[in-house]
C-alpha cells in the first residue's frame, strides 16, 4: 500500500479557495438571461414588451406629468398649455367638490360625510382585522344608525327609535324563552319588534322630538346626495346586507325542504338572468305599481333594495359552491356530534365553506362596488353624473380624459384594496400544511 | 290508588309536535314559507291591479302588433319605421345576440392570449399582463364603454381626412378598410353566380374536419400515433374552399367602401356605439377570463406535468395531452358564466345608444307607448330566457365532462 502511494505524482494536501461563479450565473445578469433572455421566442417576446411600454409611457407619462393643475376654465387651460398635448388636471382641482360630493350636497355640511367616512373605516377595522381591539365591534354595531343620522340629518331620535326595535326584539325574546320553546319565542321577538317599529316607536320618537330634539342636523334629501357619497352608500349598505341574505338563501338552495327549495331557486335564478339595469329600472318606474298608492319609497332606498337583491342572488351562488366543496364526513361528524341543523351550520359548516368561498364573496363584492355606477342612468347623481355635467359645462366643455381617469383611479383603489385584502385573509386563513 | 299518572298516548298527536317533532316539522315550515309567499304576491298583485285601474290602463299587449314609428340604426333583418313593435324588439334583441356573440369571441381570444402569457416564463410579459388584468378588472365596466366611446369619436379622423392628393389619413389593408370617427368601414361581400357552391364546399370542409378530429382520435386511441392533427385540420379547412372558388373563377368579391361626397359608400358601416361597446366589453371580460385561464391551469397540480415529462413528453405535447384537458374541466365553468355577465352587460349599450334588446322594447317602445309594466316584463323575461338557455347549454357540458366517477 504504502509504495502505491508513493506512485500518485499529485496529492492535494490544502482545500482550494472557491472561486465565485461565473459572472454571468450570479446576480442581475443570471436574472435578466433566465427570465427575459432564454430562447428566441422569449428575447423576441422582451423586445416586444420593452417597445410596447416605451409607446404608452412616451405618450403617457409627458401628458399626465406635464399637465396644468390650476386654471379656471379649459380655454384656460389650453392657453397656459400653448399648444402641448398635456392633462388639464385643473378640473379636478376646481370641481373635485362635485366629483365627491355629487351637486346639490349643501357645502357647509360637507364635515358629516367626512365623520362619516371615518366612523365607517373605524367600524369595518375589528371585521376585518383581528388585532383590532374587539371593543370597537360597538362601533360596528351602532354605525348605521349613526351614518343615516350623519348623511341625512334630522334628530338622532329617529335612527335611536329604530334601533330600540332591536333591543326590544332581543329582550321580548329572551322573556318568552322563559315559558316557552325557541322557535316560538324567536316568533314573539319579531312580532314585538314590528309592533314597536310601526305602532310604539313612531309615537315615542315624536313625543321625545317635540319635548327635546337630540343634536338635530339639518335634513337633507335623498336626490341632494351625490358623487362618492352615494357611490359609498349604496356600495356598503349593499355590501353589509347582501352577505346574509346570500347565505340564507345558499343555504334555502341547499335545504331538504322541496317547497323552500324550490323558491330559492326560482328566486336565485331569476335575479341571476337578467341584467342589473332592468332591475334597476323596475325600482325607478315600476315600483309604484307593485306599492300600495299612498306608501312610497325613496329613490335611493329603492336602489340599495334592487342592488342588494342581485348581488345576494349571486352571493348565495357563491356561498353554494362553498358548501359543496365541504367533504360530507363534516355534516356526518357535526349530526354524529348531536348538534342540531343551525348549531352545526354556526358551529361546523360556515366558518368552513365561508373560508372557502373567501375570493367568490370579495369578487362579489368588487362587483357590486362596480355596479354602483348604473344607477346613474336612473338619474342618480353619482360621479359619472358628476363629470356628465361638468362636461355640459361651457367652463369645462369638452373635456374627457381627466374626469374618466379621475374617477377610474378612485374606483380602482377601491376595489384593488378589497382584492388585496382578499388574498391576504385568505393566506392567513390558510391551514393545509404547503 | 285512584291517582295514576297519566298512560303515554301510543300515537296521539299534539299540536305543539307541529314544532318540536322533526317529522312534522319541516312541514310547519313550508307551510309557512308558501303561505308567506302566497300573501306577499297576492298583495303585489292586488296593488297592480287597483294602481292600473287609478291609471286607467290595464294589462294589454295589443301596442306589440302596432307600428314602431322610429327608425333603429343597425339593423340584421328587414325592418322599418312601419313594421310593428315587436319587430322592433326582435331586431334589438338580434342586436344584443350580435353583440354579446362577437363579444365573447374576442374576450376569449384576449383572455386565453393575455392568461397564458400571465403565466410566462418572460418576467417583462407577465407583469404587462398582471397590469392588464388589474387595471381593467378594478374599473366599472360602464367607465370602459363610455371611454371607448370618446377614443372612437374623438381621436380618429373625420371622413374629410381621406380626401385629396395628400390626405391625412388613409384606409387600412390595402385600401379596404377605413376607420374614422364615424364608424368603421368594412368591405362588403358581393355574392356573383356560383357562390353558393364555394360556401357549401366550406360547409362541407368544416363537417369534414369534424370526421377527421372524430377518426384520429380513434386511431389514436387504438394505436397510440399521433398525426398533425392541426396542420390537416388547417389544410381541410382552406384547400377545398379555395380551389372552388378559384375554379369558379372567383364568385364572391369583395365591395372596399369608398370616399363619396361627404361619407364613406359601398361598404358595410360598422358604427361607433357598436365597435365601443364590443371592444370595451371584450376587452373587460377578456382581464375576467384570463384570470380563470391562469387559475385552471395553476389547479392542476405540478405532480401531472412532472409525471408526463417523466413519461418523455414534449411540453406542448403535455400541454395538450395532460394539462389542457384537465384544466379545461376547471375552466369551462367559470368561462361560461362570464359569458353570461358579457351578455348581461351589453345592456349597458345605453351608455352609447347602441340599440340593443333595452334601447328599442325598453327604450322607445315603452316610451312611446307608455306602456312600462308591459315592457319591463317582456324584456326581463326575455333576458332571462337567454340566460336559462346559456346556463342550461353549461350544464350539459359539464355533466358530460364530470369526472366519470364509479
Amino acid at each position: 500500500m504504502t509504495d502505491q502511494k508513493s506512485t500518485i505524482a499529485f496529492v492535494r494536501t490544502h482545500m482550494l479557495e472557491q472561486l465565485p461563479p461565473p459572472r454571468g450565473e450570479v446576480g442581475p445578469a443570471k436574472w435578466i438571461k433566465e427570465n427575459l433572455f432564454s430562447g428566441w421566442f422569449n428575447t423576441i417576446l422582451t423586445l416586444l414588451s420593452i417597445f410596447v411600454i416605451y409607446t404608452a409611457l412616451s405618450s403617457i407619462i409627458p401628458w399626465v406629468f406635464g399637465g396644468v393643475w390650476s386654471a379656471s376654465s379649459l380655454a384656460e387651460c389650453r392657453e397656459i398649455l400653448d399648444g402641448a398635448h398635456a392633462a388639464c388636471w385643473a378640473v379636478i382641482n376646481e370641481r373635485w367638490q362635485q366629483i365627491f360630493y355629487g351637486t346639490f350636497f349643501p357645502s357647509s355640511e360637507y364635515w358629516r360625510t367626512h365623520v362619516a367616512f371615518v366612523l365607517l373605516l373605524v367600524a369595518i377595522a375589528p371585521v376585518l382585522f383581528e388585532t383590532v381591539p374587539r371593543k370597537l365591534l360597538f362601533v360596528t354595531v351602532v354605525y348605521p344608525f349613526l351614518m343615516v343620522w350623519l348623511i341625512w340629518g334630522g334628530s338622532l331620535w329617529g335612527p335611536i327609535g329604530v334601533a330600540a326595535g332591536f333591543i326590544v326584539a332581543y329582550y321580548a325574546g329572551k322573556i318568552a324563552s322563559n315559558y316557552t320553546g325557541s322557535g316560538l319565542s324567536a316568533l314573539i321577538a319579531i312580532v314585538a319588534a314590528l309592533v314597536w317599529w310601526f305602532f310604539v316607536g313612531p309615537l315615542v320618537v315624536g313625543m321625545l322630538d317635540s319635548v327635546v330634539p337630540l343634536l338635530p342636523l339639518r335634513e337633507i334629501q335623498s336626490r341632494e346626495l351625490g358623487g362618492f357619497v352615494i357611490s359609498m352608500i349604496i356600495g356598503v349598505s349593499g355590501i353589509a346586507l347582501s352577505l346574509p341574505i346570500g347565505i340564507v338563501l345558499a343555504l334555502g338552495r341547499k335545504s331538504d325542504l322541496p317547497l323552500v327549495k324550490m323558491m330559492c331557486v326560482g328566486f336565485i335564478e331569476f335575479f341571476r338572468g337578467v341584467p342589473l339595469i332592468t332591475l334597476l329600472f323596475t325600482a325607478s318606474l315600476l315600483l309604484n305599481y307593485f306599492l300600495p298608492p299612498s306608501v312610497t319609497f325613496d329613490l335611493t332606498v329603492r336602489v340599495i333594495v334592487m342592488v342588494t337583491i342581485f348581488s345576494s342572488a349571486y352571493m348565495a351562488e357563491v356561498i353554494r359552491g362553498g358548501l359543496a366543496a365541504l367533504p360530507k364526513g363534516q355534516y356526518e361528524a357535526a349530526d354524529a356530534l348531536g348538534l342540531d341543523y343551525w348549531q352545526a351550520q354556526r358551529l361546523i359548516i360556515m366558518p368552513q365553506a365561508l373560508k372557502i368561498s373567501i375570493p367568490g364573496i370579495v369578487n362579489t363584492f368588487i362587483g357590486l362596488f362596480k355596479d354602483t355606477t348604473l344607477v346613474f342612468f336612473i338619474g342618480i347623481f353619482d360621479m359619472l353624473a358628476a363629470a356628465q355635467s361638468i362636461r355640459a359645462n361651457s367652463e369645462w366643455n369638452g373635456i374627457t380624459w381627466e374626469l374618466y381617469i379621475f374617477i377610474g383611479l378612485i374606483f380602482w383603489v377601491c376595489c384593488f384594496s378589497m382584492s388585496r385584502y382578499s388574498q391576504w385573509l385568505e393566506q392567513k386563513l390558510r391551514t393545509d400544511h404547503r | 290508588m285512584t291517582t295514576m299518572i297519566d298512560p303515554p298516548k301510543a300515537d296521539g298527536f299534539r299540536i305543539s309536535q307541529l314544532l318540536y317533532d322533526t317529522r312534522y316539522r319541516a312541514i310547519t315550515i313550508q307551510v309557512i314559507a308558501v303561505i308567506a309567499f302566497a300573501m306577499i304576491a297576492v298583495f303585489l298583485l292586488v296593488n297592480v291591479n287597483r294602481n292600473l285601474a287609478s291609471l286607467g290602463k290595464e294589462i294589454d299587449f295589443g301596442f306589440l302588433s302596432n307600428p314602431s314609428n322610429y327608425d333603429i340604426q343597425q339593423v340584421l333583418v328587414d325592418y322599418s319605421s312601419q313594421s310593428s313593435n315587436l319587430r322592433a324588439a326582435y331586431v334589438g334583441l338580434l342586436n344584443t345576440l350580435f353583440v354579446a356573440f362577437l363579444g365573447c369571441i374576442l374576450a376569449t381570444l384576449i383572455g386565453v392570449t393575455a392568461g397564458v402569457l400571465r403565466l410566462s416564463k418572460n418576467w417583462l410579459v407577465a407583469k404587462i399582463m398582471t397590469v392588464y388584468v388589474e387595471t381593467f378588472r378594478n374599473i366599472p365596466v360602464v367607465i370602459w364603454i363610455i371611454a371607448t366611446m370618446a377614443v372612437l369619436s374623438e381621436a380618429l379622423p373625420q371622413p374629410r381626412a381621406f380626401r385629396g392628393e395628400n390626405p391625412d389619413a388613409s384606409m387600412w389593408l390595402w385600401d379596404s378598410v377605413a376607420v374614422t370617427g364615424r364608424g368603421t368601414y368594412i368591405p362588403r361581400p358581393e355574392w356573383g353566380a356560383g357562390s353558393i357552391f364555394v360556401v357549401i364546399t366550406f360547409l362541407l370542409s368544416l363537417v369534414a374536419i369534424w370526421a377527421f378530429g372524430r377518426w384520429s382520435k380513434r386511431r389514436f386511441e387504438a394505436t397510440g400515433q399521433i398525426l398533425p392533427n392541426v396542420w390537416i385540420k388547417l389544410a381541410i379547412f382552406a384547400v377545398p374552399t379555395l380551389l372552388v372558388f378559384f375554379i369558379l373563377g372567383r364568385p364572391i368579391a369583395l365591395v372596399s367602401p369608398a370616399l363619396k361626397g361627404f361619407n364613406f359608400q359601398g361598404g358595410i358601416q360598422l358604427s361607433n356605439s357598436f365597435l365601443a361597446l364590443w371592444l370595451a366589453l371584450s376587452v373587460y371580460t377578456g382581464s375576467f377570463i384570463a384570470e380563470i385561464v391562469r387559475s385552471g391551469i395553476l389547479a392542476i397540480s405540478k405532480g401531472q406535468s412532472e409525471a408526463a415529462f417523466a413519461l418523455g413528453m414534449r411540453p406542448s405535447r403535455t400541454m395538450n395531452l395532460v394539462i389542457l384537458p384537465q384544466a379545461l374541466r376547471v375552466i369551462i365553468p367559470p368561462l361560461i358564466s362570464q359569458f353570461l355577465n358579457l351578455t348581461k352587460n351589453s345592456s349597458l349599450a345605453l351608455a352609447v345608444g347602441y340599440q340593443d334588446l333595452r334601447a328599442t322594447l325598453g327604450g322607445t317602445t315603452m316610451n312611446n307607448t307608455g306602456r312600462e309594466l308591459e315592457c319591463m316584463l317582456l324584456m326581463m323575461m326575455i333576458y332571462l330566457v337567454v340566460s336559462l338557455l346559456i346556463s342550461s347549454g353549461m350544464n350539459v357540458y359539464n355533466k358530460s365532462m364530470k369526472l366519470k366517477e364509479r
